[in-house]
């Protein structure tokens, strides 16, 4: 047996519907090599309920429920009391949902399982758009980029809604980042909430070439770039208060992650300013909560 | 053990009579007495289930799904909107095959609010598949908690049994109850088709084209047609171990009548009364309540019906401009028969409003002073709008 982090058994397979280079399908992938079969996956309507497979075809060997785009938190919560009830706490639900099921339609299912503490790790990945429909702005889109509802010149306007602080400020016990980049990082987040009983939320970012307009064999290198110009920082959060920040990773501008996307074409140069100075301060705050926070409880 | 208990606690009842594991809820008015008393069940531990009290009724009904998806009963209730925003994963319970059994109390949708009862929150899930039972009595509502449970579980249907608001939610009677014990003796332990099984992992719900879909579709059609007579069984079973039974409809003095009265929920008590002073005076008089809405008794409802020479059917509801849902399914129900019966078709009650002794009356008056309607649609009672709406 080598000496890998990652486990071997592979649960997701070969001939799933995924577009080439699709982020999402390296984030399932990983997931499910942390969580293992013993794992029940309720599924919102988003990318992955295609990726999947037509029945009676399934591209996952654990079970999957596939339910309404706005019920994946609800519908996971009752997948677990139902587990319970049989007599299996083993067994992890996870509720896999996109961006627009997490950030929109999903939110307030989302909203209430965290308030409730309910036992079901949520990983949403976050592709930043409605893909499955066409690329269709979400509230995860970020500021300036083109999506079919935002078209030039009337790019997104706003900034992306900041789930990652909405869920810590429910203080459920554990939330985090990834990113298909860093799969080992990745696996770990997944193993430690499995460990964790109560509501846990993973946000995995998620490119997509056929709505970033990217090249696919650029997905994993995007994914990294995301991460090393701090725009989408790996975090782990315990019970909302004690932040760890990886901090050790190389630092690269975030023009070296906007230009090689086509949705980001049309930005101009004082857009370029407001989205590396929104990087800066979001980025000094989030040290500040890792500072106000103190270290990690040992217990957490 | 007898009990005096309001139509709410009588449904609390029948969920633990029928030993409910997952129960996910939301309250409003006038259900909430219903989640109330679950609440202290299963805080006390007389009721050994997770009560998961959601943010919404979309996600109780998502949660019971989810619940009933990994192989357990499961058990909730509402009324009125929160029907109404059901209403997507009531599709998705029906499609996904899972016998859940909601309890609503039937309540008017706004605007403007209003919280008195009428059928138009249920009867707007028609065809959502689910299966609907509408109830006379308490005792019929805790009754028919567990039938609908035996029904949606023998077939894989979720199943909606249905009270009239304030009339049966919040007033009591006397309830002949029992606990999960006894319960087990009708309505044994759950055993699903098929659960979210890790060992046995199955993808559920997964996109299905054209090839598939419309047999799923006629699949739930044939089990409809199938839980008719699988009701009638539940029913008669019942009554075997429990000596009640209440019939997928029920003739009341329907012997040698001319004019028969069709009624569903609270109304039909109160038409026995007025069936039997009529009767008293000689006249040909009948009745036929509806218990089962869905799937539609459609033989039982022809067989009573094809032999009056006229049908009278009140709905406390609404279609708007074709009329009463009940009596449009029954018109159609006897299209496809060798008599002609003329229908007439009566509103009343809508929103609440006493259905008394005094408007059956009127009701029958109208119907015996013709042979045939004058209208398509009678609706009683209404008062001068000009006058009502400006408050003079």
């Amino acid at each position: 047996m080598r000496n890998f982090p990652i486990p071997e058994d592979e649960l997701m397979t070969s001939g799933h519907l995924a577009c080439q280079g699709c982020g999402a399908t390296q984030a399932m992938r990983f997931a499910l090599k942390a969580l293992g079969k013993q794992t029940v996956i309720v599924m919102p309507a988003c990318c992955w309920s295609v990726i999947d497979g037509p029945f009676p075809h399934s591209a996952v060997q654990v079970p999957v429920f596939h339910t309404a785009f706005e019920t994946a938190a609800s519908c996971a919560a009752g997948v677990k009391a139902g587990l319970d009830m049989r007599g299996d706490h083993e067994t992890a639900v996870l509720a896999w949902a996109g961006d627009g099921g997490t950030f929109d339609i999903g939110f307030q299912a989302l909203s209430g399982a965290a308030e409730r503490n309910d036992d079901i790790i949520f990983a949403c990945y976050d592709n930043e758009a409605y893909m499955n429909t066409g690329v269709q702005r979400s509230s995860a889109t970020p500021f300036g980029a083109w999506t079919t509802t935002t078209p030039h010149p009337h790019t997104k306007s706003h900034p992306k809604k900041s789930m990652f602080e909405i869920l810590a400020a429910h203080r459920i016990p554990y939330l985090a980042t990834a990113s298909v980049a860093y799969p080992n990082d990745l696996v770990d987040k997944f193993r430690r909430a499995r460990g964790i009983r109560g509501m846990k939320f993973i946000h995995i970012i998620a490119p997509c070439p056929a709505g970033w307009k990217s090249a696919p064999e650029k997905t994993v290198e995007l994914a990294r770039l995301a991460v090393q110009s701090r725009l989408f920082p790996l975090v782990e959060v315990w019970q909302g208060k004690y932040y760890l920040v990886k901090k050790d990773l190389p630092y690269k501008p975030v023009t070296d992650y906007l230009s090689q996307q086509g949705r980001f074409a049309a930005l101009s140069e004082a857009d370029i300013g407001r989205i590396q100075a929104d990087i800066e301060e979001r980025w000094e705050e989030l040290l500040r909560k890792e500072q106000l926070g103190g270290p990690v409880p040992g217990n957490a | 053990m007898q009990k005096v208990l309001e139509g709410n606690h009588a449904i609390s009842w029948g969920a633990k009579a029928s030993d409910v594991k997952v129960i996910a809820a939301y309250p409003i008015t006038p259900q909430t007495q219903i989640v109330e008393l679950l609440s202290e069940m299963c805080t006390s531990g007389e009721l050994d289930a997770k009560f998961i009290k959601v943010e919404s009724e979309h996600s109780a009904m998502a949660a019971v799904i989810g619940s009933a998806a990994a192989g357990v009963r499961s058990f909730t209730a509402t009324s009125s909107h929160g029907l109404l925003l059901m209403h997507e994963m009531l599709h998705w319970a029906v499609g996904a095959r899972l016998p859940i059994v909601l309890a609503n109390v039937n309540r008017a949708v706004g605007p403007p609010w209003n919280i008195w009862t009428d059928q138009n929150d249920s009867l707007s899930q028609r065809d959502t598949g689910l299966l609907q039972i509408y109830c006379e009595s308490n005792q019929e509502v805790f009754d028919t908690t567990l039938q609908a449970f035996k029904v949606a579980e023998t077939v894989s249907l979720p199943a909606m049994l249905v009270l009239d608001a304030f009339f049966l939610s919040h007033t009591s009677e006397i309830v002949d109850v029992f606990g999960a014990e006894t319960g087990k003796k009708y309505l044994p332990p759950f055993k699903p088709v098929d659960f979210l099984d890790p060992d046995n992992p199955k993808a559920f719900g997964n996109l299905t084209g054209p090839d598939y879909y419309y047999e799923l579709r006629h699949k739930i059609h044939k089990d409809h047609l199938r839980a008719i007579d699988v009701a009638r069984r539940a029913d008669a079973e019942f009554g075997k171990i429990f000596g009640r039974s209440y019939g997928l409809v029920e003739e009341y003095r329907t012997e040698g009548a001319e004019t028969i009265l069709v009624t569903s929920g609270t109304i039909t008590s109160t038409a026995r009364v007025v069936i039997d002073e009529r009767r008293e005076r000689g006249e040909k008089l009948g009745l036929l309540k509806i218990r089962l809405f869905r799937p539609f008794p459609l033989e039982d409802v022809r067989r009573v019906l094809t032999r009056a020479r006229k049908v009278l059917v009140i709905d406390r509801n609404i279609g708007f401009s074709i009329g009463g849902i009940f009596a449009q399914e029954i018109r159609s129900a006897l299209w496809n028969t060798r008599v002609h019966v003329p229908l007439f078709s009566f509103i009343a009650g809508i929103g609440g409003r006493d259905v008394t002794p005094g408007v059956l009356n009127e009701i029958l008056d109208i119907a015996s002073a013709v042979e045939y309607p004058e209208q398509e649609t009678y609706w009683i009672g209404v008062k001068d709008e000009e006058l009502s709406y400006t408050g003079r």
